[in-house]
């Protein structure tokens, strides 16, 4: 039985950086683009035998190479399983008919639209290139077309944002035919625009009550928080991001793609012309001997399903007392404790840096 | 009858400046001056070595440097140029060093006058009958008004300034006239060689291989190598195993140290603790009949504890205090044990600033990360059955039921000011519980304040206050002059419904609550939030008199998409681990290392 594995894709391409984003990206031109992606395949060959049952085109701004994408997902069809889930991201105003059309036959299916919010002008303090008119007709194209997985990104703690703004953000995602949700809170990081000209954001007790507001909020229509920053409608859960909390194994390629493979966490560097001069993108370790204990609670706790103390147990001959004992520094209130489990919930989520520290202090 | 002659050509002086106001600039100068007339290639070479000491800390110690200058008359000249310390904490180290000298030079800067700081060593060295004469510096600065800074020394200190020289010690212009100025004005020391020997100590410091070197001035005999010396305070004795001069460069050896003379002594002393500054050191074969005047036994008067901020360091912490003690008998410091801060050392200080000097050291020199408590003064507690014990730790400070008197510190301060800032300084003493004494006029607009202050109201901020509330121009000086009946009590802070040790104070009773108020929201602006809510409370006796609540964390989550980075997420965590080190664990409550710090910093 061979065994599968997840392959993400960085596609580092954009019409116009986003003040608050620090992802690799470069300004989108379509020879390098044609390099890239040529590129791509000749990396992805390098893995021949190893078969993908989860493809994840990442950005950057995968969209706009909808034709570079295609030809890719040609090319390395034999090595992606049947009914593996490949996913997209794309930006609602590049979204149309045509490219989601062939984007749809080369396989994909699921799409990730960076919707972010369904107020304009919060839209537009974020300097993103669409509006609520588009990013709905981006997802209707989407569904229109047969796909029907789609996710939307929605961040909270935007400047200006208020429970009501976010209340009409939540209700206009939830009327769009959405599968999947991913919630993030906007971060200054500091290499970015935002970072170095930090606006006004609303505190983090704000923020809290934001954040606990679109979990209550998503709950009753029928989403499952199933990780810290995703919710899914039932059997809409990312598989390729699963494996990222699963300790599963991905192969990532192009610039500042992260890979975890064959006992190894490593990266491409972000830079995009040697990625292209190079026969086989060069990677960087970052981390030699992943898999312990402290990273398993950490991954562990960012989803639903929680610490399976059998596991630990057998992966680290950790025992539940260890685990019980640490629990008495952390209120009742932020986990939940089966006899099999330990889970966190919505307010424990929202401090699990401090509740992973705990519980890895040895 | 000896001959005397050699007396003339010796100048012992030293520098009085305020800081910036060139000090070193000018001492650097009159090394040039010195040592380069006779080989100038040699320049480049001392002040290099001087640089390199400076660097090294070196020259906090060697506070004194003999340099040979060839007058415009002819004749060679011994300078003794002796460092003093500038702050109250070492007021009477500075007396000691101002009695070694028959003169100082006064540096006043071109461009802002006469500073408060100056002002009291300044007096201090009027009132030893030293020559004080003014030099005029950075007048090359475009800022420069030497003609105002001249009236303003003559009216303001007393002493006459129109020969003053104006000169800057950075472009080495007119230092040559401060040269002949220390010749013509300062005296020539007087003292007889034939007499019994009285050296007085200003200085000491420990070295590796010859123990501990005093740094003297003898004011009558002589001492040669091979005499039996004895300290007359601490009655020590020790053979003279070598004596010199202290050259630019290194000591110099000699046969013997004249009155009249600044050198050194090595006698094979192993502890600091047997030579005292201000002591006298006399022959054990014909000691003289009394010691020098103004000795006195200095003790500590501010206590803290200090603790290694990682306890696998208290040996380190130990080693470190026992090296710095070597060099600084009045540092005293002796084990202890907080539960809430470990194993640590209860150390005595002379000062605030003299516990800064100390804290800093340990953390520079020896690398040592500490934690600090707020610093106390001792206090005599005469209990219901009679017994009187000293507490220099609050920790310690005894049961409100078996006090029969409790009696603090107090010190008579001597404030010197312009006099438009009385008033502030009035209501400033009033604060800390000061009683008025009497003032004096100096001049047309400087006073004297006289006051009797508990030395437990000054010991932390009073010089930061006194210079805010005066623009910097009011000083101050204090002795402590013995115990006074007080309404004292102890202040407990509790997290979490614990006393913290390592936070009790004793304060008067009636700023128990405006002082427990300030520490609980000091406290709350520092413990950062925690899983579950932490009270504050400062207690009296039992009861709760203040409390403020830090209220439980709320967010604390990676809720970012950082792709397949699982890395950057670890390392976030990590690094979140590493700062829970510098954290204290105090019953369930983390509490940062700079909470301490900052109950000390109540005034800001």
């Amino acid at each position: 039985m061979n065994k599968t594995t997840g392959l993400y894709i960085h596609v580092p391409f954009c019409k116009s950086k986003c003040p608050y984003c620090d992802f690799y990206s470069v300004r989108y031109d379509k020879k390098r683009a044609m390099e890239y992606a040529k590129k791509v395949i000749d990396n992805i060959r390098f893995y021949e035998g190893i078969k993908f049952d989860t493809v994840y085109f990442g950005g950057g701004t995968p969209i706009l190479l909808a034709d570079e994408i295609c030809e890719i997902l040609t090319a390395i069809k034999p090595f992606i399983t049947d009914n593996g889930e490949i996913t997209l991201e794309a930006n609602p105003c590049v979204t149309d008919n045509y490219n989601i059309c062939s984007l749809k036959s080369a396989g994909v299916n699921r799409i990730s639209f960076g919707i972010q919010s369904g107020v304009d002008s919060e839209l537009k303090a974020l300097g993103r290139l669409h509006n609520s008119k588009q990013a709905e007709k981006a997802v209707n194209i989407a569904f229109d077309n047969g796909i029907k997985n789609i996710s939307g990104d929605i961040m909270i703690g935007l400047p200006n944002q208020t429970k009501e703004s976010l209340s009409y953000t939540l209700d206009y995602m939830t009327d769009l035919p959405l599968t999947h949700i991913s919630s993030y809170i906007l971060k200054l990081e500091p290499d970015t625009y935002f970072g170095k000209n930090p606006p006004t954001l609303p505190d983090d007790d704000i923020v809290t009550d934001f954040y606990l507001h679109v979990s209550d909020c998503l709950y009753k229509k029928g989403f499952s928080h199933y990780e810290i920053s995703n919710y899914s409608k039932p059997g809409y859960e990312s598989k390729h991001n699963l494996k990222y909390w699963h300790c599963e194994e991905y192969i990532g390629i192009g610039p500042a793609a992260h890979s975890y493979y064959n006992g190894k966490r490593f990266f491409c560097d972000r830079d995009l012309d040697d990625f292209i001069s190079s026969p086989l993108q060069k990677t960087i370790i970052t981390d030699d001997s992943p898999g312990g204990f402290d990273e398993w609670v950490m991954l562990r706790l960012r989803l639903k399903e929680g610490i399976d103390f059998l596991a630990a147990e057998n992966n680290f001959g950790i025992d539940k007392e260890f685990f019980i004992k640490r629990l008495k520094k952390i209120p009742g209130e932020l986990y939940c404790l089966t006899d099999n489990n330990l889970s966190l919930t919505e307010k424990g989520i929202l401090v699990s840096n401090a509740v992973i520290g705990i519980l890895t202090d040895i | 009858m000896a001959d005397k002659e050699y007396l003339n050509e010796i100048r012992n002086f030293c520098i009085i400046a305020h800081i910036d106001h060139g000090k070193s600039t000018l001492a650097d100068r009159i090394l040039e001056q010195t040592e380069t007339v006779a080989q100038r290639e040699m320049e480049e070479q001392i002040l290099d070595n001087m640089e390199l000491e400076r660097e090294r800390g070196i020259t906090i110690k060697a506070r004194a440097v003999r340099l040979i200058y060839k007058a415009d008359n002819g004749k060679d000249y011994i300078f003794n140029l002796i460092d003093t310390p500038g702050h109250v904490d070492f007021n009477y180290e500075v007396s000691r060093s101002l009695n070694a000298c028959e003169g100082a030079i006064l540096i006043v800067d071109a461009s802002q006058g006469i500073e408060a700081q100056t002002l009291a060593n300044t007096y201090l060295a009027i009132e030893q009958d030293l020559e004080v004469v003014p030099v005029i510096n950075k007048i090359d600065l475009p800022s420069a008004h030497p003609e105002e800074v001249k009236e303003e020394i003559e009216t303001v200190i007393g002493i006459p300034a129109d020969e003053a020289p104006l000169i800057s010690a950075k472009m080495g212009t007119n230092i040559k006239e401060v040269m002949e100025q220390i010749v013509k004005y300062i005296p020539a020391p007087k003292g007889n060689p034939d007499d019994n020997l009285k050296a007085l100590i200003f200085d000491s410091y420990y070295d590796a291989y010859k123990g501990v070197i005093v740094y003297v001035r003898v004011k009558e005999g002589t001492v040669r190598v091979g005499d039996r010396i004895r300290m007359m305070a601490t009655g020590a004795e020790f053979d003279v195993v070598e004596l010199g001069y202290m050259g630019a460069k290194n000591l110099e050896t000699a046969k013997e140290l004249r009155a009249g003379e600044v050198g050194y002594i090595a006698a094979s002393i192993k502890s600091i603790g047997d030579t005292k500054v201000g002591d006298t050191v006399t022959l054990a074969t014909a000691p003289a009949d009394e010691p020098l005047p103004g000795y006195r036994n200095v003790n500590p008067m501010v206590f803290s504890g200090i603790y290694p901020a990682d306890g696998a360091k208290y040996g380190d912490l130990r080693e470190a205090l026992e090296k710095l003690q070597l060099n600084d008998a009045s540092l005293t410091f002796e084990p202890e044990t907080s539960i809430a801060l470990g194993f640590g050392f209860r150390c005595g200080f002379l000062g605030l600033l003299h516990m800064e000097i100390i804290q800093e050291r340990l953390e520079r020199e020896y690398n040592l990360d500490l934690i600090t408590t707020a610093p106390s003064v001792v206090y005599k507690i005469t209990k219901t059955d009679g017994e009187v014990v000293y507490i220099d730790n609050p920790t310690n400070y005894p049961d409100p039921s078996v006090i029969e008197v409790a009696e603090e510190p107090i010190v008579k301060a001597n404030i010197y000011t312009p006099s438009e800032y009385v008033g502030n300084i009035m209501e400033l003493c009033q604060e800390r519980r000061g009683t008025f004494k009497d003032m004096k006029y100096l001049e047309m607009n400087r006073v004297e304040l006289h006051y009797d202050l508990p030395l437990n109201e000054i010991v932390y901020d009073f010089f930061d206050a006194l210079k805010s509330r005066t623009k910097g121009y009011a000083s101050y000086d204090y002795e402590v002059s013995g115990f006074v009946p007080s309404k004292l009590v102890k202040l407990d802070i509790l997290l979490n419904g614990d006393i913290v040790d390592a936070l009790s104070f004793i304060v008067h009773s009636d700023k128990a609550y405006a002082r427990a108020r300030k520490i609980a929201e000091k406290l709350k602006d520092n413990i950062p939030r925690q899983l579950f809510e932490v009270p504050i409370q400062a207690a009296v006796g039992g009861k709760i008199i203040a409390r403020e609540t830090v209220k439980a964390m709320r967010k604390d989550v990676l809720a970012k998409c950082y792709g397949g980075d699982i890395t950057r997420k670890k390392k976030l965590l990590e690094k979140q681990k590493e700062g829970k080190k510098r954290m204290r664990q105090l019953g369930s409550v983390e509490v940062p290392q700079e909470a301490f710090m900052a109950v000390l910093k109540l005034d800001e």
